[in-house]
């Protein structure tokens, strides 16, 4: 597939704040969370979320219309999805009044715990749920886009902890930034490895039908290419896409964990934001690469240009 | 202005009674059966549909660069060519493509906004162009890449089977075929109801062992294609 820039940049940073939320989340429910810092951190996801919810708009070519995106919920991934994200920014806002005007239930957190699951769901879903596309298909996924999202939303919770001086909050997300950043960077390498071996069901015989064990495409009917071509080939070699690899587990996963190790063993706090600009570069390379790695089956039909 | 708030508040964006749901079993299924034996890929279809579309319902479809070094633009229907064997024993197929209009089709039930369906009253897999969002999921969830987004409305569009001709009572009964089909200078296209099974697409389908493309996927398509045969004269086997 071709990677767009605008879903690269909506699922890694909502996927961020999401974490960001999940951890103020258990913060306020285990009690070690101020109401002040727990109303910065909430600001701070409720502009990630929005500014992914813009740029989901740039995929879309027909931006006026987006709000008919709501009404598919029973059949489709998307439109659930699309339900999800507005009522998770709202259910943060009113968390932050609730906590202006001095009240701090623990059914806010709660329900914005609930609302960030599910949020990681509809995402991950979306790609999950294409049968054919097959890097995708697969539990992985799902795993994936929860343990990175919670990875990023921790290491970020607690660079905020840190520069704060809410030492009690961050006794207990540092070394969970830790956990989910080693189980995300296993649970990816996870993935690679079995979308290396995968083997697609569908081949350029069962595309056609025409069954000859030698078949070779010598014409995909056009010269210069159409929507076919551009949507779903990404054209790099295969030298720029095991760099992006190198890139995303370098700086997504392996940097990130050592940084928060060293930050754990009492280096200064400001190896916490070494970290978030670390995954800021190696988060949407991971994306990046989860989409570019996709093969489409109706590249089968693709080829050849005469 | 009223239409929008009324689907907002409806909750849908259509007549249900009127849409294939997911599980449902049409009694009517019209279809293209594609003869790979006679096709010789003169691509009269691919023009005759782009020019009907174009004009019709479904248009206009975009051309950009018409004139230029990259001409590129939308076509609901292309013809490929492919080479089968090794040489000097070869076949040349060429292999027309367009929308399948699949039984179970996985671009339907994706659509965040109802734009695409399936019409309960003949199968016919279409986009209501007022309503897509351009948001291009139904493409990737199509494991055949029938759909193509129109750069210039930036709508997705696809075959709509010449839906707005094959239903016209002004035409005489024999134009009311697709645009591709009238086209065929060699009757490699046929069309009909496969759900009718004294049709002359569900008789060649079971008599020339008509097949479906990636069968692996189960999106049951309704246009089937006939394979090549040998004939003595071509110098192989009678099959």
């Amino acid at each position: 597939m071709n990677p767009a820039a605008s879903v690269v940049l909506f699922t890694t940073i909502a996927g961020a704040a999401q974490g960001l939320v999940v951890a103020l989340a258990l913060a306020t429910l285990g009690g070690i969370a101020t109401t002040a810092f727990t109303a910065r951190g909430l600001v701070m996801a409720g502009v990630m979320l929005t500014i992914g919810l813009v740029a989901s708009f740039g995929h879309l070519g027909r931006k006026e219309r987006a709000w008919r995106a709501v009404l598919m919920w029973r059949t489709s991934w998307l439109s659930r999805e699309c339900i999800v994200l507005p009522a998770f920014i709202g259910w943060i806002a009113l968390w932050w009044s609730m906590l202006q005007i001095g009240e701090s239930r623990a059914i806010l957190a709660l329900v914005a715990l609930v609302l960030a699951a599910v949020l990681w769901l509809c995402t991950a879903m979306i790609y999950a749920c294409l049968r054919f596309i097959e890097e995708w298909a697969q539990p992985l996924t799902l795993v994936n886009f929860v343990l990175i999202g919670l990875s990023s939303g921790f290491v970020l919770a607690s660079a905020l902890a840190a520069s704060a001086g809410e030492s009690e909050l961050l006794r207990a997300s540092a070394p969970a930034a830790l956990v989910f950043t080693v189980a995300a960077w296993l649970a990816r390498m996870l993935s690679l490895r079995r979308n290396a071996e995968l083997k697609h069901r569908s081949t350029l015989q069962s595309a056609t039908g025409i069954r000859s064990s030698k078949l070779v495409q010598k014409s995909m009917g056009m010269s210069a290419g159409s929507f076919n071509t551009r949507e779903f080939f990404h054209g790099r070699t295969l030298a720029l896409l095991k760099n992006v690899r190198r890139v995303f587990l370098l700086g997504g996963f392996v940097l990130p964990a050592l940084l928060v190790l060293a930050a754990l063993l009492g280096a200064p706090e400001s190896l916490w934001w070494l970290a978030v600009a670390s995954q800021t570069i190696g988060l949407p390379a991971e994306r990046w690469f989860f989409f570019a790695q996709a093969k489409h089956p109706q590249n089968l039909y693709y080829q050849a240009v005469s | 202005m009223m239409a929008w708030l009324k689907d907002l508040l409806g909750g849908k964006a259509h007549d249900d009674s009127a849409r294939w749901e997911p599980g449902d079993t049409l009694a009517k299924q019209l279809a293209l059966v594609i003869d790979l034996n006679v096709c010789v890929g003169c691509h009269a279809c691919v023009t005759s549909c782009k020019e009907w579309n174009t004009s019709g319902s479904a248009g206009p479809l975009v051309d950009e660069n018409a004139y230029g070094a990259n001409p590129t633009g939308t076509f609901f229907n292309r013809v490929q060519t492919y080479e089968a064997g090794i040489f000097p024993g070869t076949d040349t197929i060429h292999f027309p493509k367009s929308c399948l209009h699949c039984e179970d089709p996985p671009c339907v039930p994706v659509c965040p906004t109802g734009a695409s369906y399936k019409r309960k009253a003949d199968g016919i897999v279409l986009v209501d162009y007022d309503k897509c969002i351009g948001c291009k999921y139904c493409a990737w969830a199509c494991p055949y890449g029938a759909r193509e987004l129109d750069e210039e409305r930036q709508v997705m569009t696809k075959c709509t089977l010449c839906v707005d001709r094959v239903h016209d009572l002004q035409l005489a009964p024999e134009d009311r075929k697709p645009a591709c089909v009238k086209a065929c200078p060699t009757g490699a296209r046929l069309f009909g109801d496969v759900k009718d099974p004294d049709s002359e697409v569900s008789k060649a389908i079971r008599e020339r062992g008509g097949y479906p493309l990636m069968p692996e996927w189960d999106t049951q398509p309704a246009n089937r294609y006939l394979p090549r045969r040998k004939t003595p004269a071509a110098g192989g086997e009678v099959s």
